[in-house]
């Protein structure tokens, strides 16, 4: 019962790097990282009982800690150069 | 009662893996970023409750139990605010919300 899970989790990791190999702006590989993320704790909470080692469980507990944390800074690098962007179009539109 | 418990996680375990792969096929079919942050989102909750749900139901009243409900909290605590995030990002970089259309191609800074 539980390959089945552990089949769709990994397909649907498959489609989530798929769609951040394809992605057409910045943001679409960020969104298949968070996905991603989830999808691993997810499949490692699965495999811990599949294999019946409960051990996996702390390694997606501190999996899910570092992947929110990771996926936070990289948006905040993406805003701030946004916002930066956006600031010297202004400055250069008004010099001219 | 055994089995009760086998049959209910086990139908927990498979409407998880299909809210999943439903996701997943979402995400990487849907016409623009904020249509494919919709159908992501669907696994980040949906998906990951009934997975740990069912996982939760195998494990009974122990310890791992514990762990689990841990994993899905921090899970559903952390999974908006990189929704968010990543919404208000695209958004401050120009991306507009036009769903029906796969504008973002031409929009892609």
């Amino acid at each position: 019962m539980y390959y089945a899970v552990t089949l769709a989790l990994v397909v649907t990791m498959a489609l989530a790097l798929a769609r951040a190999v394809l992605g057409p702006t910045v943001y679409d590989p960020v969104l298949s990282v968070t996905m991603f993320g989830t999808k691993t704790v997810l499949l490692l909470s699965v495999i811990a009982f599949l294999y019946g080692r409960p051990d996996f469980l702390d390694l997606a507990l501190a999996y899910a800690l570092i992947n929110f944390i990771g996926v936070l800074a990289v948006l905040e690098f993406f805003r701030s150069r946004a916002i930066r962007r956006e600031q010297e179009r202004q400055d250069g539109g008004s010099a001219e | 009662m055994k089995i009760a418990l086998d049959i209910l996680s086990w139908v927990l375990l498979t409407a998880g893996g299909v809210f999943v792969l439903v996701g997943g096929i979402g995400a990487l079919r849907m016409p623009n970023l904020y249509t494919r942050m919709h159908a992501a989102s669907v696994t980040d909750t949906m998906g990951a409750i009934l997975v740990i749900a069912g996982v939760m139901i195998q494990a009974g009243f122990t310890l791992v139990t514990i762990k689990l409900a841990a994993i899905l909290l921090f899970l559903l605590i952390t999974s908006p605010a990189p929704s968010y995030a990543l919404g208000n990002a695209a958004m401050l970089a120009g991306i507009k919300p036009d769903a029906g259309s796969a504008a973002d191609l031409e929009q892609a800074p």
